[in-house]
């Protein structure tokens, strides 16, 4: 099974999400380099609204992912509760 | 009674599904006449998915956002003189090489999906090529700005533009995005959207970004990020649009292989301005060419590749000596700007001492062995007085347009060099890989604007060298090139910083 993966900006909003992300996903693996984050997992990742707003303390919409969104592996699939990245083979 | 929220799904079909409308009175194949010549079947552009499902009204909010967030950092930079803040003023060379080379891409991006965001007969497909249009276009824009602040105060920005259509090194990303854009739309969207957005532009945009991050610049690191965030949209609809045609038809499967075997052959060798920009060009390193390749090429490429084997796709042809190559490119294309450094638009120089350790632990099987004697000799030339630039210009492969600097990967020490015959006239490459896609398509490629042939011919003004860098590239000559030892960007530079 190969890994997927998501790079987001580190800042203050990204800090909740990858908290969010760890907990949703407990295997993943959270790398930090100069300015960004990236997360990694093999073969699926989930992000989870419910998750990310109790972190944040706020309502949060899955599209406002893509304002600190870097890059990411896998294929998508979002809808109004989660974003999920996954290999399919 | 307030109105019912939409959730995503229900607002992209009808933000999106239902903008679209039939032709009764109209040939439907005269409106999207570019759609069948290429021989892509497609029986079904309802089946067209896109993930990311985002309609217009969203997509302005988060642009919106995300330009309010990086105009408010723009401002700061300017206002607190960031420019003073990165490493070392050899490092705003790497962003000269940015300015002039990439930026005007994104522009050419822009042109690129306004013409498929309009020739597409699915309206999904039509309306996500439309956002990457105005996507590419931001991007474009944020660079122009967030650049005119370094123009300030460096040499070798003012003509960016000017000098994309005409200088030697830039006709190679000029000439891959000319030659993607005059394909028909499907070749553009697996070329552009797929191999370029979905595997080749990380290492451009991620690492190197971070890279800029590592070494002070806030400002360059900001639009970095703040494209790439639009990028994953990009990549996901490159991947969507793969997907796509391998679904609609088996007869699409052969001709997409043969555009990914195409297109990732030409994207590699434009990366090797990226290679050199990282290993050589910043002064701090955040990860060497060959680590970036490893992770965003050869471990995201392969499951990629691995989850598109269930409809017959393969690994790119090449992918063996694309493997090879990471050892050595980087330093061979760095080594061909140091000895043409007086013809480059920005200043070139020998590695330090420091940045040769690293380069070794970097590269332990093939720095030392071939390339650090070239900069001892280098560095005995310089300290001499006898800086060395080479006087003669170099020879380009006909299909990607790099000088022949390239050597064979299972013999280093063996110049790359192949040849082929079109109605009586020969033509150089590069590689295998470049040669194949001339034969493939030779009308096309005997074409090409070669900027070293033009000088010959007398196109490009002279009679001299030192002409045509001054009146037709608009170089300031002496100003612009040469090493970095001595140049008006170093003595200002030094005076900043009171260094003697
Ligand atoms: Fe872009
Ligand atoms: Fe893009
Ligand atoms: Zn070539």
């Amino acid at each position: 099974m190969s890994k997927v993966y998501i790079a987001l900006q580190d800042n203050d909003e990204s800090r909740y999400i990858v908290e969010a992300i760890e907990e949703s996903n407990p295997d993943s693996t959270v790398i930090h380099q100069p300015a960004m984050i990236r997360i990694e997992r093999e073969g699926r990742l989930v992000i989870e609204r419910a998750v990310v707003e109790e972190k944040m303390g706020r309502d949060w919409d899955v599209q406002e992912l893509h304002i600190n969104l870097i890059t990411l592996g896998g294929n998508v699939d979002e809808d109004d509760d989660q974003f999920v990245l996954e290999w399919k083979q | 009674m307030a109105a019912k929220k939409l959730n995503i799904k229900d607002k992209y079909r009808l933000l999106t599904r239902d903008l679209d409308w039939d032709f009764s009175y109209e040939d439907r194949k005269q409106a999207f006449p570019y759609e069948e010549f290429e021989g892509i079947k497609i029986t079904d552009w309802n089946k067209w998915e896109d993930p990311f499902r985002l309609t217009m009204d969203s997509y302005w909010k988060y642009q919106a956002e995300k330009e309010k967030k990086l105009y408010a950092i723009f401002d700061a930079f300017s206002q607190n003189n960031g420019h003073l803040n990165v490493v070392d003023s050899r490092y705003v060379n790497a962003l000269k090489l940015f300015l002039t080379g990439v930026s005007p891409l994104e522009y050419q991006a822009y042109q690129g999906f306004a013409h498929v965001g309009r020739q597409f007969g699915g309206v999904g497909a039509r309306v996500a090529c439309q956002m990457q249009s105005l996507d590419e276009l931001r991007h474009v824009q944020t660079q122009i700005h967030a650049m005119s602040h370094y123009n300030k105060f460096f040499d070798g920005f003012q003509e960016f533009s000017h000098m994309h259509d005409r200088v030697w090194y830039l006709s190679v990303p000029r000439s891959f995005f000319c030659d993607a854009r005059s394909a028909g739309p499907f070749e553009f969207m697996v070329a552009i959207g797929f191999s370029f957005e979905y595997v080749l532009t990380n290492l451009l945009f991620v690492p190197f970004m971070s890279g800029a991050a590592h070494n002070g610049d806030m400002a360059t690191v900001t639009f970095g990020f703040s494209a790439q965030s639009d990028e994953a949209r990009h990549m996901t609809l490159g991947l969507e649009v793969i997907k796509f045609l391998l679904e609609q038809h088996e007869d699409n499967v052969p001709i997409v292989q043969k555009w990914i075997d195409k297109w990732f052959w030409r994207g590699t060798r434009l990366l090797t301005i990226v290679a050199m920009m990282m290993d050589y060009m910043l002064p701090n390193k955040v990860m060497s060419w060959k680590e970036a390749w490893e992770v965003y090429f050869e471990e995201a490429g392969g499951a990629l590749f691995k989850d598109l084997a269930r409809y017959g796709i393969r690994m790119p042809k090449y992918a063996e000596t694309i493997e090879k190559e990471k050892e050595h490119i980087s330093h061979q294309a760095w080594w061909t700007f140091y000895t043409h450094g007086h013809a480059a638009g920005f200043h070139t120089w020998i590695p330090s001492d420091k940045e040769l350790d690293w380069l070794s632990a970097q590269y332990p099987d093939t720095f030392d062995k071939y390339y650090r004697p070239l900069w001892e000799l280098a560095k005995e030339q310089e300290a001499k007085g006898e800086r060395f630039y080479t006087s003669g210009l170099p020879q380009l492969c006909q299909t990607c347009q790099i000088p022949m600097l390239f050597t064979e990967m299972d013999n280093p020490n063996q110049n790359s060099m192949r040849d082929s015959v079109f109605e009586d006239e020969r033509y150089h490459f590069c590689s295998d890989g470049c040669k194949d896609i001339f034969d493939e398509e030779p009308e096309k490629y005997v074409q090409s604007w070669l900027p070293v042939h033009q000088i010959f011919q007398g196109n490009c003004g002279g009679p001299g060298v030192e002409d045509v860098l001054s009146d037709y590239y608009k170089m300031n000559v002496g100003v612009d090139n040469m090493d970095i030892k001595g140049s008006p960007d170093e003595k200002r530079w030094n005076e900043w910083k009171g260094i003697a």
